[in-house]
């Protein structure tokens, strides 16, 4: 065996220079650089054909109906700072219009068609958002700052993809729970976030109308548009009128829907924060309730996991949909041995990210939903600085208007930084180390969160041991930020009750006779 | 010696051909199509790799290398043209005085299957005919049975009968079937003194893919920050259109960045491609597509 072949023996631990090599780098210049040799062209979506219009009304009993306030807010485009359009400012005595109307939907048509029936709408539904899918994914790009390249791969594939799933329970609810009688509730009041318009309403409607219930759905203030446009195609899919209704508005809106003694069941997705005070108004009440709230995941790297795939996990984990994402993994625990090169890969990795205009199909991370959020994404920064952690930011242009933040990592970061305890909601990541996959357990656990949480390793064994010991209700091994209507989403502990999606989904709508 | 081929790092393969998905959803538009094409035209190793090739099929190969296209489309000539040992003089003799390099396959190509003497014999008849540049060819059946030490040694033993004339080493990832074997076998192509580490031979299907490629360049990423040294990459074999070419420019640009678009760390082996972003290019041009008959074959 000649002496070469001794230098193999270690694996890459013992990668050394053959000798026989001319031009190595120095350790001090080994660096990548990017974008300087070959940069792209702008990829704008052309939407000239698209219209967003000037004024938004509220959809109440099959029609489009005037607010009883007569008063329209402002919706801007957060990547502009433009005013695209006027969204109705519904009040407590159009969420009691709403209410009635649901409520007689649901006694006249909704509550006694058989399932099979129930499955057609839900089925024209779906092929009808498919249809328009091109269309609606610029309109949510334009409307939240998202970007097109997830709008249409991602948030629209997945909406059809719930309608269809749900579709097919319609006339299968005997068939889900033998030996029992599901029933539907009544009326749900459904509150939905920003962070994914039209997906969230597509995961509260979608079971909802398959159970037999009717809605009255409350988009966030600041993306609403979408949510209009959803109605008019369940106009257009004939849908009965009251089914569902759509009631835009603030929190004052959202509270008349919580407080609205009608409603048999109230379903939220937001920060705890509001979800705390939803389940303090419903105490007492019949009302049933779901809460899908904040999170603080956990994303645990193994030194023996494929590190260049776990890159890949960490960025979906954290920078997918601006990190407004409740699931985002946005603590990230590193094994002691492998910090390095992570960090290193981490860094090139960020001076790839394309930021800037959400309708440029090359765009990687778009704009920040609203100034309000810009401003805690900010101050949470500004507090892991000042507590000591070092920031790390790619150098990347941003544009001059609109609410933009540069992708960011987080190092030197300690269990006890706000950074690592609080949700930031935001492109914004913290990483820290273990050095036993026992520790990163008990830590990734310590937190009043539980929503979701990633194992990255190659070991089967360990992911099991890890998984079942995760106090989460999503664990991601070797992939993250992957969702299927199939698949039960929902929290552990602060993270809130009740699963959306799968069998466990139905549950939250039908009661089991 | 054996090993298992984990020691040197692990793939994911899921992840990984999602990953290699993503630089195909890239929209490269306007001037940075025309850049990327061009860019992508200076990489080409023009390849000719048949029994039935001849001196006058060479010729052809290399006038074409060196006068792609008319003047007005800014093409300038492809960085080689890859050819069997015993056409090496032919195409060096077509080729003087242009900055076209000669690449010679060695090394039994393309199957490996012969003594480690009747490679270096092989790999000394292209080096003394002038090659600039030796593609060899791993020995997959000894990789496959983990003898690691024996695929790293015959590396090395070419490598040193080559000298400063640059050597790449074929993976011919269609036969290694796992992407953990593709990443063992670039570390043990790298380690053993390789200048390039290139897919395929062109003659096992599949040839280059996006996956295979991202897997290859993830470990030169990985050798450039142990050693210091920038490793050259080039997938050859089944890429034929401009569009695919663009698929790799792109990934390249965003994994390993600068230093590696360019033809001395990057190529694409090919025949039919040529034309491909030839036609691509004039369209830019001109503004409209042309018949293939206005290009010449290679």
């Amino acid at each position: 065996m000649s002496k070469k072949s001794k230098k193999l023996t270690t694996g890459v631990a013992a990668l050394v220079a053959p000798a026989s090599h001319a031009a190595i780098v120095p350790v001090r210049d080994r660096h990548l650089r990017f974008n300087e040799r070959w940069n792209y062209s702008p990829a704008p979506e052309v939407h000239t054909d698209i219209k967003i219009r000037p004024r938004y009304d509220l959809f109440i009993g099959g029609k489009f109906v005037k607010p009883s306030s007569g008063k329209y807010f402002p919706s801007i485009n957060p990547a502009t700072e433009k005013q695209h359009a006027e969204i109705a400012q519904g009040t407590a005595a159009d969420v009691d219009k709403a209410v009635k109307a649901a409520r007689r939907a649901y006694e006249k048509t909704w509550g006694k068609m058989p399932g099979r029936e129930r499955g057609k709408y839900l089925f024209r539904i779906a092929r009808l958002l498919q249809e328009k899918m091109r269309d609606l994914a610029v309109i949510e790009s334009l409307d939240g700052g998202k970007t097109i390249r997830e709008s249409r791969n991602i948030d629209l594939p997945l909406v059809a993809a719930h309608f269809f799933y749900h579709a097919g329970w319609a006339d299968k609810l005997d068939y889900a729970f033998p030996g029992r009688k599901p029933q539907p509730l009544g009326v749900a009041g459904q509150i939905i976030p920003w962070n994914f318009p039209l997906l969230m309403a597509a995961w509260k409607l979608a079971p909802a109308l398959a159970c037999g219930n009717t809605c009255v759905l409350k988009p966030a203030e600041t993306t609403s548009v979408t949510a209009m446009h959803l109605a008019e195609i369940l106009a257009e899919a004939d849908l009965p009128e009251g089914v569902v209704n759509i009631v835009t508005g603030f929190g004052d809106t959202g509270a008349a829907i919580v407080n609205h003694p009608d409603i048999d069941k109230l379903a939220f997705t937001g920060s705890t924060e509001v979800g705390k005070i939803i389940a303090k108004s419903v105490a007492g009440t019949r009302k049933k309730l779901t809460l899908e709230l904040g999170g603080k995941a956990a994303n645990i790297i193994c030194e023996d996991a494929p590190i260049d795939q776990a890159i890949e996990g960490i960025i979906q984990g954290i920078y997918f949909n601006q990190g407004h994402v409740c699931c985002a993994g946005s603590r990230l625990f590193v094994q002691e041995s492998i910090v390095e090169p992570v960090i290193r890969r981490l860094r090139n990795r960020l001076s790839t990210l394309r930021v800037g205009d959400p309708l440029d199909k090359n765009t990687d991370i778009g704009a920040i939903n609203s100034r309000e959020q810009l401003g805690k994404i900010r101050e949470m920064v500004e507090s892991g600085k000042k507590e000591g952690a070092e920031l790390f930011q790619p150098q990347c242009k941003l544009p001059s208007k609109g609410f933009f933040f540069a992708p960011s990592f987080f190092t030197g970061v300690t269990d006890s930084h706000r950074i690592a305890q609080e949700e930031i909601f935001g492109p914004v990541l913290s990483v820290m180390t273990f050095r036993t996959p026992e520790e990163a357990l008990e830590r990734a656990n310590n937190t009043p969160y539980g929503l979701s949480a990633g194992v990255w390793t190659d070991k089967g064994s360990k992911v099991f041991k890890l998984a079942t010991k995760l106090r989460a209700g999503v664990i991601w091994a070797e992939t993250y930020n992957k969702f299927d209507p199939a698949s039960p989403f929902g929290g552990y502990k602060e993270s809130g009750f009740g699963r959306e999606g799968g069998k466990q989904g139905l549950l939250s709508y039908l009661k089991l006779g | 010696m054996t090993r298992q081929s984990s020691s040197f790092g692990r793939v994911d393969q899921i992840m990984v051909e999602e990953r290699a998905a993503t630089f195909t959803k890239r929209s490269i538009k306007a001037e940075s199509k025309m850049e990327g094409l061009r860019l992508a035209f200076s990489m080409l190793d023009l390849t000719t790799l048949e029994g039935r090739d001849t001196p006058g099929k060479v010729m052809t190969l290399c006038h074409k290398a060196m006068h792609p296209a008319p003047e007005r489309y800014g093409v300038g000539p492809v960085a080689a043209v890859c050819v069997y040992p015993n056409l090496v003089p032919a195409a060096k003799a077509f080729l003087r005085g242009s900055s076209v390099k000669v690449a010679a396959v060695a090394t039994y190509f393309p199957s490996g299957q012969s003594s480690l003497k009747t490679k270096l014999e092989d790999t000394r008849v292209a080096l003394k005919a002038g090659a600039d540049e030796i593609d060899m060819v791993i020995d997959r059946a000894a990789f496959l049975r983990g003898e690691y030490a024996k695929v790293h040694d015959e590396i090395a033993a070419v490598k040193q009968l080559c000298g400063d004339v640059h050597l790449k080493v074929i993976l011919e990832t269609g036969e290694l079937v796992t992407y953990d074997n593709v990443r063992a076998a670039s570390m043990i192509a790298m380690q053993a003194g390789g200048d390039f580490i290139k897919t395929s031979t062109g003659k096992v299907s599949p040839a280059a893919t996006l996956p295979v490629t991202l897997v290859m360049l993830d470990a030169i990423r990985e050798f450039f920050f142990a050693t210091g040294i920038r490793i050259g990459m080039k997938p050859a074999g089944g890429i034929r259109t401009a569009k695919q070419a663009l698929h790799y420019m792109v990934m390249v640009n965003e994994t390993l960045g600068d230093d590696w678009l360019t033809p001395d760390m990057f190529r694409l082996g090919a025949s039919t491609l040529a034309n491909d972003i030839l036609l691509q290019i004039a369209k830019g041009v001109d503004g409209r597509y042309q018949s293939g008959d206005y290009f010449s074959l290679p």
